[in-house]
């Protein structure tokens, strides 16, 4: 497979569905992306948040209400989808069921009036590429729900698209090949080096997979940023909340250069490394993750309301002056475990804090 | 693409613009753009203006607006006997078919009982058979003349009238009942009758308690489909109703019979209210979502209750039903071949060499015509499903209702509308054969719709996206993935509709002229003159056309391997 990939540009792009029971629902609201030729975008949100909206606009299934699409710099936004050089893989295969896996793959080569030798070549090539070179004769009902997706993955592919699009493909499958189908996608994607566009609501999916990571909360754009950024330097309370485990803590900025900011927190200081120019006396959220925290170390003291065994960590809950606090604690063979309702210390690693 | 167009702050306003918006979405398609306003056309041609027609006739007087119409048939006793003739019938028809319909349906999915395949196929049997088999088999069985009445009793009795009537509707409309019963009945999960097993319940407790509650807005349906088809039948009524006349026959006798256009009028917008109510209610009744379907399909076998004190009255009552239908269709093709019934019961060829000479001209236009109709009913069928479920555009709600609306309307009112409509300018159609087409699309498209958009809701509309996405236009689409498919509704649709074509009576009736002329007219006609064996012939003439083209369609579908009856 060979695609010369494309950038893909949303401009200001807003989708408003007008319905009978709720009235205005905006569900897309001012979308700017760059999606660089060959990027993993993914969307990652909520149900409801307007991703998928955003992909069906960006397929051409929905109209939008404002803005632009480009693929590489030519806008498509009044093109049917027939006519917008993409590749969709949808949550459900979506693979006819009438035809078999040949003619399915081999579907959209025929309406394009490609030679007959050279459609199945590329044909096979596809099935190689998604390892299903043996099923090519069989009928969609005949296979598993993974298989299926391979086949529709090489159906979007055989079409060397511009940009490809991934409907939550992986959302029907079980746990086990969901990883299995995701590693799997990510290494077809790279060794082909096409744009992509992929919407899920599972993070850690996200994480795994791609470039860069969309996220939305109701049709707003939260943060675009790579995988590690948006973990460790989540924007807002939101997507540190969404995007794994947060404990937010509130601060007071003491005083501030512009490699790190020291912090007073519930009257322990901390030095966080922090770019931003904050007022002294400013006063600050701070995101800490679970595994963040230092257990046993002098600074809060607190009351275990909650210690689970996890195997490869111990997970706490803890009151700490009133707030809740969640604590997972790396490797506990070899650390002391405490017990629901005893009295634990913990500190904070001051290099993993982030302030929002 | 700019947003400065959205400047209506109502919300009204904004929905307006929305729409808008969505239709030159929609029509970035040409193909979408051209089958949209021809389904319109033919809807507003076909089915709108006819009825509004009608309307506007039987407001006005001499040119001017008036109501005489209506007062003089309210005032007019004999007229109000009509009504109440109608409605009489159609209530004791609606229980009485309900009634069996669910005799039937119950001893197929529940009870253990042998030659369940032949009930099933004979309850279906009146479906597809001309309208007056049934009425034209009840008058040799107990007409004047009649086998059992004059021959076996010697008695010289009249099945013309209610009775006659209720015996032959009842068994050519309970079929409906029965197939959309079946359905629900086998629907019920058999571990919620279980259930009640286990707490207690004897088998006539749970049939009691558990079965009919929730078969109750299903009983509630089939009577008013059943209503609906009788109010509108045409074919049984004019046969064997003698002197009980219908609203539907009245119209024709008056409009056709004895040229009082304006009376019919007023008579058939009393028909089609009537109608439209029974049907609005329907529509009441499936809105409320019945218990069956939420449970979903059974999830496993159901055990067959085999108690004798249930099996043993349900299985006699099948059984004696059937023997009845049976005899009927045995009656009629032996007609055919019978000098002169009640009199000289020797064999002839005379009526089959009659239907063949004279005849002949019935057989081919009939035939004709019905195959020129077939398959524009089909494909205007598939296309108004498709855009009514797939696509978005401005009078969806509209074309979708009129459509529907359009399976409840009787016959002849639409014959009536048609007359009214295409026999002055701008538009003539009538006499010629275009409005005879015209009719019997329009009496089979709607069922066609009515298929495929219960077939096209259950495939995922991403299947249909995928085909998009790879390339192919929205005719694309539509040919090489949603046709193939829903291609048991398309076979069952063509068959449906051919059949009807040739069966049809009500509408056009009023539609027939010297150059096109209409098999089920001449049958009529016989029949009026009381020339049986005529009558007999030509009806099975009529089978035999019928039972080979959908014997060589089933031969076609067996090699493509479609099943038939997964399309309805």
């Amino acid at each position: 497979m060979e695609t010369t990939a494309k950038q893909l540009e949303l401009i200001d792009l807003s989708k408003t569905f007008i319905t009978h029971t709720r009235g205005e629902v905006k569900a897309v609201q001012h979308v700017n992306i760059t999606i660089k030729p060959g990027e993993f975008m993914t969307l990652l949100g909520p149900s409801g948040c307007g991703k998928t909206t955003l992909l069906r606009m960006i397929a051409g299934f929905e109209l939008p209400t404002s803005g632009q699409i480009l693929i590489g710099g030519k806008d498509v936004s009044s093109k049917t989808p027939d006519k917008r050089d993409i590749g969709m893989v949808f949550q459900n295969y979506a693979l006819f069921p009438h035809l078999n896996v040949f003619n399915n793959i081999a579907y959209g080569l025929k309406l394009k009036k490609m030679p007959k030798d050279e459609i199945e070549e590329r044909v096979h090539k596809a099935l190689q590429i998604v390892q299903m070179d043996d099923f090519a004769q069989r009928v969609p009902a005949q296979m598993s729900g993974g298989q299926q997706q391979r086949v529709a993955l090489a159906r979007a592919l055989v079409m060397e698209p511009s940009v490809l699009l991934f409907d939550e493909p992986l959302s029907n499958l079980d746990a086990k090949l969901r990883i299995h189908m995701r590693d799997e996608i990510r290494r077809i994607q790279k060794d082909i080096g096409i744009t992509t566009v992929y919407v899920t609501h599972d993070q850690a999916e996200a994480m795994a997979m791609s470039d860069r990571v969309v996220i939305l909360l109701e049709g707003v754009v939260q943060q675009v940023d790579s995988p590690q950024k948006v973990y460790q330097r989540p924007s807002n309370e939101f997507v540190s909340n969404f995007i794994g485990k947060a404990n937010i803590f509130e601060g007071i900025v003491k005083s501030c250069d512009n490699q790190r900011a020291e912090v007073d927190i519930q009257g322990v200081v901390f030095s966080v490394p922090e770019t931003v120019d904050y007022q002294v006396g400013t006063p600050v959220k701070i995101v800490v993750r679970p595994e963040s925290i230092l257990v046993g170390a002098k600074g809060f003291v607190s009351t275990v309301t909650k210690s689970v065994y996890m195997g490869t960590t111990q997970d706490y809950k803890v009151q700490c002056n009133g707030n809740e606090v969640e604590i997972s604690d790396n490797n506990p063979t070899s650390k002391r475990v405490y017990d629901e309702g005893e009295t634990m210390e913990f500190s904070l690693d001051q290099d993993s804090i982030h302030i929002l | 693409m700019n947003s400065q167009s959205v400047n209506n702050s109502t919300l009204a306003g904004r929905k307006f613009n929305d729409t808008l918006r969505r239709m030159k979405f929609t029509f970035r398609d040409p193909i979408l753009l051209i089958s949209i306003v021809c389904v319109m056309i033919v809807v507003l041609l076909f089915i709108l203006i006819p009825l509004i027609t009608i309307l506007k006739e039987s407001l006005l007087d001499g040119g001017r607006l008036s109501a005489i119409h209506y007062s003089r048939a309210i005032t007019s006793p004999f007229t109000r006997d009509i009504v109440w003739n109608t409605l009489k019938l159609g209530l004791s028809v609606s229980v009485l078919g309900t009634v069996v319909a669910f005799i039937f349906a119950y001893a197929i999915t529940n009870l253990k009982l042998p030659s369940k395949r032949m009930f099933k196929v004979l309850s279906i049997l009146p479906m597809i058979s001309p309208p007056f088999v049934i009425s034209l088999a009840a008058i040799l069985l107990f007409g004047r003349s009649g086998l059992i009445t004059r021959g076996l009793l010697g008695i010289r009795s009249d099945i013309y009238g209610f009775w006659g009537l209720m015996l032959t509707q009842t068994l050519s409309f309970f079929p409906i009942g029965f197939l959309m019963l079946t359905n629900l009945l086998q629907n019920i999960d058999p571990s919620v009758e279980e259930a009640a097993q286990a707490l207690g319940a004897s088998q006539f407790k749970v049939f009691r308690t558990v079965t009919l509650p929730l078969m109750a807005p299903g009983l509630a349906n089939a009577a008013l489909l059943i209503f609906i088809q009788s109010l509108a039948d045409f074919g049984n009524a004019i046969v064997i109703g003698g002197n009980y006349t219908t609203m539907a026959v009245q119209i024709y006798q008056q409009g056709i019979g004895s040229y009082d256009m304006a009376g019919a009028t007023a008579l058939a917008v009393l028909l089609l209210l009537i109608s439209m109510l029974a049907y609005l209610i329907q529509m009441g009744v499936i809105g409320k979502k019945s218990y069956v379907t939420m449970t979903g399909k059974a999830a496993k076998e159901r055990i067959l209750n085999g108690n004798k004190r249930a099996t043993v009255p349900v299985y006699t009552f099948c059984m004696l039903v059937s023997v009845l239908v049976i005899t009927m269709y045995a009656l009629v093709p032996y007609g055919a071949f019978v000098r002169l019934w009640g009199a000289d019961y020797s064999l002839t060829l005379r009526w089959i060499k009659y239907v063949f000479t004279i005849g002949m001209k019935y057989i081919v236009d009939s035939t004709v015509l019905s195959l020129i109709s077939t398959p524009f009913a089909v494909i205007l069928g598939l296309v108004s499903g498709y855009l009514i479920v797939r696509k978005d555009f401005l009078g969806k709600r509209f074309m979708e209702s009129s459509i529907l609306m359009a399976i409840a309307l009787p016959g002849t009112v639409i014959g009536l509308g048609y007359v009214l409509t295409y026999n002055t300018p701008p538009l003539i159609l009538t006499g010629g054969s275009l409005i005879l087409v015209v009719a019997l699309v329009i009496r089979s498209m709607p069922v066609g719709t009515r298929s495929a958009i219960a077939a096209l809701k259950q495939i995922d509309p991403s299947i249909e996206e995928a085909a998009s996405v790879c390339g192919a236009s929205s005719k694309k689409v539509f040919t090489s993935v949603t046709i193939p498919l829903i291609r048991p509704v398309f076979f069952s649709s063509t068959v449906y509709s051919f059949i009807r074509g040739m069966t049809l009576v009500s509408t056009i009736i009023f539609l027939v002229s010297a150059k096109w002329q209409m098999l089920t007219v001449a049958i009529m006609n016989q029949v009026d003159q009381g020339l049986y064996g005529a009558a007999n012939a030509y009806c099975l003439v009529l089978i035999g056309i019928v039972g080979i083209v959908m014997g060589t369609m089933s031969f076609v579908l067996k090699k493509l391997g479609v099943n038939l009856e997964a399309g309805y």
